[in-house]
């Protein structure tokens, strides 16, 4: 069995999100580097895969060399190997491009499984993973949180607005992880230390043949409005409570 | 000079702050209050290799390195300082001496056990009449056909209560001085060991610490470890690298009470503000910053000197005593910036004050390493 | 003026709320252009008059019993036979998680650009500008897509349907559909999902309860509240203290610490130890008796009232407000 999962690194999701001073860009300084906390339990299930029934789990990556410590703790889980695109101008590439490429990295070898986390905690596409389905032909489910296989189908639960889906699929497939799936494990001391000796295929745009396009422009970055003072509702009871599904509602949006 | 730590140590790093936040935090305050050994907890660090930190792969271990070693200390003990001493002592003082000193054949008997998590180690150096004056210990071995026999007393003794096998000094030789001490390796379950009931103690509560009398103890030839009469040196040389564990457990809970102080300085308020942005308040929190940052140095520095196989006599001293007394002060202080809630077991400042004081007392008082210190200043 | 497709989408009970929110989005942006409606699914004839009531000039259906439940391979290969016959210039849907995967798919597949999650749309040089949230909305970004048609997924809540207009009517037909043979994908089962007790400390909405509770019967109130939100049940150290909650369910220094979108605390007066727990929470209301209680100094609405008679209220108000 053949597994590949897509993995990224972001930054931590405790950190403090500010801008460059210009707005051009996220300010990543001092800011926690980390596996995005989804691709863990994609990774999980890989590996808990292939420890039942034998293959090989391929993580596949595109980012900057920063990248190499989230690959690492992948590694460090258990996956057997790395294919990594590096280059500096992807840097801001939307999720299109990002799809593409990812595509083009895993078809050059045959896959049975692709897994990723549902979205990454940066851009919260969402997107990657089906787009990477569709490129390279195959059917794909989002959101798993239950997994099985059976010779080439694959059986997955997932959550849709408040209906829970049992779906079957035949294989290769792609699924997206999230929360629920497994219990990520800690990648023990050994594990550390063997990821370093694993291999990593480092490729190029040119290496591929491709030369993506951006669909997705950036025009402008900013930070949410602040917080405004507090708001003591007034005038008689039903009459407050209704102001305040009101408020919570259009002006917060917080249903 | 280059600061960073490698991928792997930060890698390292944030695994063991994530099992400990996970796995130690939401039960260190029960076991303290309870006095509850975490033995679910060593399980778990066991599956992860931190059984046998630096112990060769071969023998089982995660064979990392000392300044890696260290690093793991530190996240745990900003957790639990109880389930780092257990782990310090084990993994220092236990495994190391077998490591450093033992034969193959010691080796590949206790080494694999001890890395797996099966068998917990202890170190019995300190007796009811020889502490600071480590040497003057009176337990004596003599020789019983190829083998020992064992008789005499040994005090707090940490993971005594629950360790599995235990590296123990002992008088081989005539006089009453460091000439004449030979280590063993001692398998708790040999009949005549008899550890006493648990110290109740001030802090470390969640840890085992014990008086262990050894009547009739009889040992096997193998058991000695390293030469006969030669074991004093091996003892101040396990000492050294268990000093730099120490300093590393003492960092972890001066980092513990620094960031417990900030989150209550910014959150507390009174007179109308947070009381962080009171100048008094600010004196404390930089002072321990600065307790916290020299700490670290002084610790990281010590165990990459031992990395590199250098003479780190000074260094480790040096880290222990200032480590530890930061560990004191900046626990003091996070106290005192909590103000009523620092004396309320509820909140984590109480027991870190209580669990820091040891750390200027065990594995060398701050007043033995100051005598270690000058020694090697004045080059005495 | 554009050309807007917008996918509504029907489930067990017509066309969702946020569906026509988006349909009344692309009316606004479309001027007037035309604005097309696909709607895929079964039994779509009430669906399909009301697309047109809502401001859709026409509608292309796939009616079908393979498109009952959500399945999507069926979907997007229906979608995909309906932008055949229009040339649009954007293609809307509301977010849910088949919308996500349905736009991924489809945008790659016409070589389109996506932007998920919006929260804004604004005409600036003749172009359209999608605003969305980044990093859990930490940061906001703007954005203008390549491809046509673009494809844009609108969060729910934000933007306004059109007034129902019973005078109007769109040009109805039905999507031309080949063979659907050979899925991989099989929908064995899509049941409404157990109410599991959402878990404190990935609660969304939060719903809390301190000693203005006055005891441990009367937090049904608050569970009737939060199962209606779909929120978890919190508690003060008080009322944990008082043995009325586990300590499992306490906010606050020694308890948990939470960052929902939602913390409704009622009857907490606000003690800084419970503060410490839920300050960073998105939005703060306080219900409590004492105008002077410090929980109101972080709260963004409150309402000075007995937690008693207010929090049946809001209870009835949100039934309606989301209904």
């Amino acid at each position: 069995m053949k597994i590949a999962v897509m993995v990224k690194q972001v930054a931590d999701t405790a950190a403090r999100i500010a801008l460059l001073p210009d707005g051009s860009a996220v300010n990543y300084e001092g800011v926690q580097l980390v596996l995005n906390p989804y691709d863990e339990f994609a990774v999980e299930e890989a590996i808990k895969l292939k420890e039942a029934g034998g293959g090989e789990v391929v993580l596949f990556n595109l980012g900057p060399d920063s990248a190499d410590e989230a690959l690492k703790t992948a590694l460090a889980m258990g996956a057997d190997r790395a294919v990594v695109l590096r280059d500096p101008e992807l840097g801001q590439a939307d999720a299109s491009v990002r799809a593409e490429i990812l595509a083009a990295m895993i078809a050059r070898e045959e896959f049975d499984i692709i897994f990723c986390g549902k979205q990454s905690v940066d851009s919260d596409t969402h997107q990657v993973g089906p787009a990477v389905a569709e490129k390279l032909g195959m059917p794909a489910v989002t959101f798993i949180n239950a997994f099985s296989l059976e010779g080439n189908k694959a059986t997955v639960s997932r959550e849709a607005e408040g209906v829970a889906e049992t779906l079957e699929i035949t294989l290769p497939a792609l699924f997206t992880c999230t929360k629920g799936l497994n219990e990520p494990r800690y990648p023990s001391l050994p594990g550390i230390m063997q990821a370093a000796r694993k291999p990593k295929e480092v490729l190029s745009l040119a290496d591929l043949g491709i030369q993506p396009e951006a669909k997705v422009k950036r025009q402008g970055l900013g930070s949410p409005p602040p917080r405004a003072e507090g708001r003591m509702l007034t005038g008689e009871t039903d009459e407050k409570v209704k102001e305040l599904v009101r408020l919570l509602r259009d002006e917060a949006h917080a249903i | 000079m280059d600061f960073q730590l490698s991928e792997e140590q930060n890698i390292l790093r944030e695994m063991v702050r994530d099992f400990a936040r996970r796995e130690i935090d939401p039960v260190a305050a029960a076991g303290d209050l309870e006095h509850r050994f975490p033995r679910e907890t060593l399980s778990k660090a066991a599956k992860l290799g931190l059984m046998g930190i630096t112990v060769p792969a071969d023998y089982g271990g995660s064979g990392m390195d000392f300044l890696s070693y260290v690093l793991i200390l530190e996240e745990i003990a900003r957790s639990c300082a109880s389930t780092a001493v257990i782990l310090s002592v084990h993994n220092t003082l236990a495994c190391g001496s077998i490591h450093k000193f033992g034969d193959e054949e010691q080796k590949r008997a206790w080494l694999p056990p001890a890395a797996s998590g099966e068998s917990l180690g202890a170190y019995m150096l300190t007796e009811p009449g020889a502490g600071s004056d480590a040497a003057s210990l009176s337990c004596r071995a003599e020789r019983h056909g190829e083998g020992w026999r064992i008789n005499g007393s040994k005090a707090f003794i940490s993971n005594g209560g629950q360790a599995g096998f235990g590296i123990l000094y002992a008088r081989t030789g005539p006089g009453e001085d460091s000439d004449g001490i030979s280590a063993f390796i001692l398998d708790m379950k040999t009949p005549g060991v008899i550890p006493g009931p648990e110290e109740a103690k001030m802090g470390l509560n969640a840890s085992s610490t014990v008086m262990v009398n050894l009547e009739d103890v009889l040992l096997p030839e193998n058991a000695l470890l390293g030469k006969e009469g030669r074991g004093f040196p091996l003892a101040l040389d396990m000492l050294n690298y268990g000093r730099i564990g120490i300093a590393a457990q003492a960092l972890g809970m001066a980092e513990a009470a620094l960031e417990e102080s900030l989150k209550y300085g910014r959150e507390r308020e009174q007179f109308g503000r947070p009381i962080s942005e009171f100048q008094s308040i600010q004196e404390k929190l930089t002072n321990m910053h600065m307790d916290v940052e020299a700490a670290r140095l002084l610790t990281y520095k010590a165990a990459a000197a031992a990395v590199r196989g250098e003479k780190i006599i000074l260094a480790a001293a040096t880290a222990k005593l200032f480590a530890s007394k930061a560990a004191v002060r900046c626990a003091e202080e996070a106290v005192q910036i909590h103000g009523g809630y620092g004396y309320i077991k509820e909140y984590k400042v109480e027991r870190i004050f209580r669990d820091a004081r040891v750390t200027e007392i065990y594995e060398g008082t701050s007043e033995v390493q100051r005598l270690v210190m000058a020694r090697q200043l004045l080059d005495m | 003026m554009a050309s807007i497709c917008v996918v509504l989408e029907h489930g067990r009970t017509g066309i969702s709320k946020a569906s026509l929110e988006a349909l009344g989005e692309a009316r606004r942006q479309a001027g007037d252009g035309q604005v097309t409606a696909v709607i895929i699914g079964k039994g779509l004839d009430e669906a399909a008059a009301l697309a047109g009531r809502m401001g859709a000039d026409r509608v292309l259906v796939a009616d079908d019993d393979r498109f009952a439940e959500f399945n999507l391979e069926a979907h997007e290969h229906a979608l995909s036979q309906a932008l055949v016959d229009v040339k649009a210039d954007f293609l809307f849907m509301p977010v849910s998680t088949h919308t996500r995967e349905l736009s991924s798919r489809m945008a790659m597949s016409l070589g389109s650009g996506l932007a998920v999650d919006v929260t804004a749309i604004e005409e600036k040089e003749g172009r359209l500008h999608f605003t969305r949230p980044i990093f859990a909305g930490k940061a906001l970004e703007t954005v203008t897509l390549e491809g046509r048609p673009a494809i844009a997924t609108l969060r729910p809540n934000l933007f306004q349907p059109m007034e129902e207009d019973a005078g109007r009517s769109a040009d109805i037909s039905a999507i031309g559909l080949s063979d659907l043979e050979g899925l991989r994908t099989l929908v064995k089962e899509a049941v409404a999902a157990a109410i599991d007790k959402v878990p404190l400390g990935e609660a969304q909405i939060i719903v809390s309860g301190g000693r203005g509770m006055k005891g441990p019967e009367n937090y049904r109130i608050l569970e009737e509240l939060a199962g209606l939100l779909g929120a978890a049940v919190g508690a003060s150290r008080a009322a944990v203290d008082a043995g009325w909650r586990p300590h499992a369910d306490q906010v606050g220094q020694t308890g948990k610490t939470v960052s929902p979108v939602l913390y409704i605390a009622c009857g907490i007066s606000g003690a800084i130890q419970h503060l410490a727990g839920m300050s960073s929470s998105r939005f703060i209301v306080a219900i409590n008796k004492d105008p002077e209680a410090p929980i109101f100094k972080v709260a963004d609405y409150g309402i000075v009232g007995d937690l008693f008679e207010v929090v049946p209220l809001l209870t009835e108000e949100f039934r309606k407000a989301l209904g």
